[in-house]
């Protein structure tokens, strides 16, 4: 039996939101002062839902690993974020965002879920201005947009390319409003390390002190997971270095189903490989696609003569150079969704057309651009991220192209929740990346930072009130429970076994030995066979790690081997998460890409009769394997076709 | 083009707030001035593992320049001798062979040591607690295109606003003035519409806060602005100290 519901409201697609809010249970807020929600998190998610939940009136919690909520990764976006204004009446509005971002996901997102969320974009602008976040505006003061991958409007708000930076500092500075008022608790440098259920219920958590080392125990009527994706599963990512999925599959393990894990994006536009020492690749923004253009060289002998170093791609005549995305997809052109632009360029270097010394890299090109716009005009768009270039690659974008190869950038993929953003355990939610719900099998460039605030300032703050309101009567927890005192010393368990292995192997030894399974086997490209060989390969770098691994230092104490230790353990068992479900689900579509079921074209070649549901995998225990259950995506709305950026 | 260098870098440990510190000297060899001075210290850390040994503790998270998180005194230099940059964004491609690099925690009374090179940056959220912000709450906000906003004023709030809050002016400045930071907010939400309701509040708040925290005045030395990695100018500064009198003459 399973636990699968994905309580959609009744009606019509458009009012199917305000049909909810209008019946949903709310607290009133003498009530509200009762209730205590712990928010694990500080990204655009957790932020915005903390602020939101406290003003509100409720007790909150929130909790972050680094030294400040402000250094969420969500401060990394530099795009953009998408709504529905129709500012620039071009032709957008609600269901266009709506149509834009199911189609973009491949036909693998709720239709109800991403309905919502075109809906509530509009609110978020609206919320980030009042803020004083200083977005890009006109001459005659009103707000500017730019178009990204996927769209054919220009819906896409953004403060130069440092939009997630600002978004954040908007929510940070709200929630530091809260905070002076009390109305939430901020704990810095601390780690969730486990859930805490009682009566079926979430109802806390253990975390842990980084700074003293020490586990605490925390009591709440809910728990709010904002943790962001596990895409650093791969060891080489955009992610930031302490980006984790270990909440979220510290929830999986006490019974949250997991969704959708192999679905992982790939962006097309990162700074390629550069040597064994490197610790994370460095994205260079979707926007860059608005003005620059990609190639590589037409004729093999040019790219092998670029790859020796005779050759430059400036003294590339014009006509030998192989604008690849123009070529394929004449209406999207450079423009095309990251999963499509990312396997475009792989299918280039595989092809033997890859520049860069590796060859495993493509040009996007200004030049054009430059020409067009004047240097100033491209210095005012773009300035920061080709100095961010220049910085790392020792090349001036301004005079030669740059390269740039597709990387491991966000997990679609994520806890399992419902139209209330509950997950399958009672009282534990889950908001942005750390869910599964609205991407589908492919995000569209500046719909996260849309999708991190729309959960956190418009849904969570009304969805949680129909949990709580049944909650009212249940006094303020005690951390004194048998069940706190058996999930502490679990924990405590686990992190004496790690300290004993005294083994011979880093931490990040082991995760770069994992990072290349999962890139060589689970990564762009997958087939059945090279599935079943991760999975095998896996196995051995589990077992790797709990026999190798090497831990200086003591427990209670700052150890930041340690840390990174109880992390690598859950990135190993996601991996083998994804790869399974990578096998099981038998066609192509969106980020996730089977090499078995393309098009002749080399397309994705989707297989809507077999596949369309969301794929939910349930914990059985420690050497058992996961049950699966599929949700149907049942498209009431809208007919699924195969997509096209072509024409 | 990029080779491999042989070099020694001292390095601070200070095993907690109250123990006492110095310096240690490690050499590498065959390291690839393509590679970043944080993954520099990984491979040192990866070699200390190995023998046995603690890691160097230093914060560090997106390693793109933006989360504010890396710090470090490099050579006596915050985030090192290139310009306009942060650590994580240092290449060893500024080093050169047989070199000795230093690398030291931010000192300033406002951030305690944790451990070796991670120091306690508290104090600035503390100061944003204070009034960096804009009073309103979720939701029931006007249409974001209700008050246009000229497009340089929002320009110069932008400018003020790409500060990272990684403390670099204060590690640079002689009396540990946190005034750069303060002013990068203060200087925001002056230049804005929506800020401007409380900017009297918001800039006696937040000095009143900096001053309690322990950072010292400020002498306009302008050693902070040299030192930023995201080049916010003291034109912030004295944007600050008019806000400041304005609301202290307004009492």
């Amino acid at each position: 039996m399973n636990k699968i519901n994905s309580k959609i409201p009744e009606g019509p697609l458009a009012e199917k939101w305000s049909n909810y809010k209008n019946h949903q249970k709310l607290v009133n807020p003498a009530n509200k002062r009762r209730l205590d929600v712990i928010v694990v998190g500080t990204g655009l998610a957790g932020a915005s839902a903390a602020a939101s939940l406290g003003e509100m009136g409720f007790n909150v919690l929130n909790f972050c690993i680094q030294d400040s909520p402000r250094r969420a990764h969500s401060i990394a976006a530099q795009g953009g974020i998408n709504a529905a204004k129709n500012y620039p009446n071009d032709g957008d509005s609600v269901y266009r965002l709506f149509y834009d971002t199911i189609k973009g996901g491949d036909y693998r997102a709720r239709e109800a879920n991403v309905y919502r969320l075109a809906e509530v974009s509009n609110s978020i602008i609206d919320q980030c201005v009042a803020q004083g976040v200083p977005f890009a505006r006109e001459y005659g003061g009103l707000l500017d947009n730019r178009s990204f991958g996927g769209a054919q409007v220009s819906r896409t708000f953004y403060a130069r390319g440092q939009t997630g930076q600002q978004l954040l500092l908007g929510a940070y500075s709200a929630l530091s409003r809260a905070v002076q008022k009390k109305q939430v608790k901020l704990y810095t440098r601390y780690e969730m390390v486990d859930l805490v259920i009682i009566d079926g219920r979430a109802r806390g958590i253990i975390a842990r002190n980084l700074v003293t080392g020490k586990l605490e125990r925390f009591a709440a009527h809910a728990v709010v997971i904002a943790t962001g994706g596990y895409g650093n599963t791969f060891f080489l990512s955009t992610n930031a270095m302490t980006s984790n999925g270990s909440a979220a599959w510290q929830c999986y393990k006490r019974g949250a189903y997991f969704a959708n894990p192999c679905m992982a994006q790939i962006h097309p536009t990162c700074i390629p490989v550069h040597g064994e020492f490197q610790s994370k690749l460095t994205l260079m923004s979707e926007s860059l696609r608005n003005d620059g253009r990609i190639w590589v060289p037409k004729k093999l002998e040019d790219a092998q003569a670029i790859r020796e170093g005779k050759l430059k791609p400036t003294e590339i005549k014009e006509e030998d150079r192989d604008y690849y995305l123009e070529r394929r997809y004449p209406a999207f052109g450079n423009l095309v969704p990251r999963d499509v632009a990312s396997r475009a360029a792989k299918e280039r270097c595989d092809a033997g057309y890859g520049v860069g010394s590796t060859g495993l890299a493509v040009y996007l090109d200004f030049a054009e651009a430059i020409s067009r716009l004047g240097r100033d005009v491209g210095e005012a768009r773009y300035g920061n991220l080709f100095q961010m270039y220049e910085k790392i690659v020792d090349d001036n974008p301004y005079e030669t192209p740059m390269m740039i190869y597709p990387a491991i950038h966000y997990t679609m993929g994520g806890i399992w929740v419902d139209y209330e953003l509950m997950t399958t355990v009672p009282g534990l939610f889950a908001i942005g990346e750390a869910n599964f719900s609205d991407h589908g099998a492919n995000r569209l460039g500046a719909s996260a930072l849309m999708q991190g605030l729309a959960d956190g300032y418009f849904v969570l703050p009304y969805t949680i009130q129909n949990y709580l309101a049944d909650q009212i009567s249940v006094p303020h927890f005690k951390t004194d429970a048998p069940e706190f005192e058996k999930a502490e010393k679990d924990i405590n368990d686990r992190i004496d076994r790690l300290m004993n292995i005294k083994g011979n192997h880093s931490v990040d030894h082991i995760h770069k030995e994992l990072g290349h399974v999962m890139w060589d086997f689970v990564g762009m490209g997958r087939d059945a066979a090279g599935l079943k060989k991760a999975i095998e390969k896996l196995k051995e770098v589990k077992q790797d790690f709990w026999t190798n691994l090497r831990i200086p230092g003591n427990k209670e104490t700052l150890n930041i081997e340690l840390e990174k230790a109880l992390r690598l353990a859950d990135f190993i068992e996601i991996g083998e998460l994804m790869a399974h479900d990578a096998l099981d689900r038998e066609e192509s579509c969106g980020g996730h890409f089977r090499l078995e079921h393309q098009t002749p074209e080399g397309e994705a070649l989707r297989h809507a009769d077999q596949f369309s549901y969301v794929s939910c995998w349930e914990y059985r225990g420690e050497d058992k394997d996961p049950v699966m259950y599929k949700e149907a995506l049942d498209y009431e709305f809208i007919v699924r076709q195969q997509r096209n950026y072509k024409s | 083009m990029d080779k491999d260098i042989n070099i020694k870098v001292k390095v601070w440990r200070q095993n907690g707030p109250k123990e006492k510190g110095h310096f240690e000297t490690y050499p590498l060899e065959h390291i690839s001035q393509g590679s970043s001075f944080l993954e520099m210290l990984d491979i040192l850390n990866e070699k200390l593992i190995n023998e046995g040994k603690e890691p160097v503790v230093f914060d560090h998270d997106c390693r793109e320049g933006i989360c504010g998180m890396c710090s470090l005194y490099i050579n006596g230099h915050p985030h090192g001798p290139d310009e306009g940059i942060t650590t994580c964004q240092l290449h060893m491609r500024r080093f050169n062979d047989g070199d000795t690099i230093t690398v030291e925690p931010w000192r300033s009374a406002g951030f305690p040591i944790i451990k070796d090179l991670m120091v306690d940056r508290m104090a600035f959220d503390k100061i944003m607690q204070a009034g960096g912000y804009v009073s309103v709450n979720t939701g029931g906000v006007p249409d974001a295109n209700a008050i246009p906003i000229p497009r340089d004023d929002a320009e110069m709030a932008m400018d003020a606003a790409a500060c990272i809050g990684c403390g670099a002016c204060v590690a640079a400045c002689k009396n540990g003035s946190a005034m750069l930071f303060v002013s990068a907010k203060v200087s925001q939400f002056a230049l804005l519409p929506q800020g401007r309701i409380e900017r009297k509040r918001r800039a006696k708040a937040m000095v009143a806060k900096m001053d309690e925290l322990g950072f010292g005045n400020c002498t306009n030395t302008g050693a902070c602005e040299v030192e930023c990695p995201k080049n916010i100018s003291i034109t912030n500064i004295a944007r600050l100290n008019r806000e400041f009198l304005k609301a202290k003459f307004a009492d």
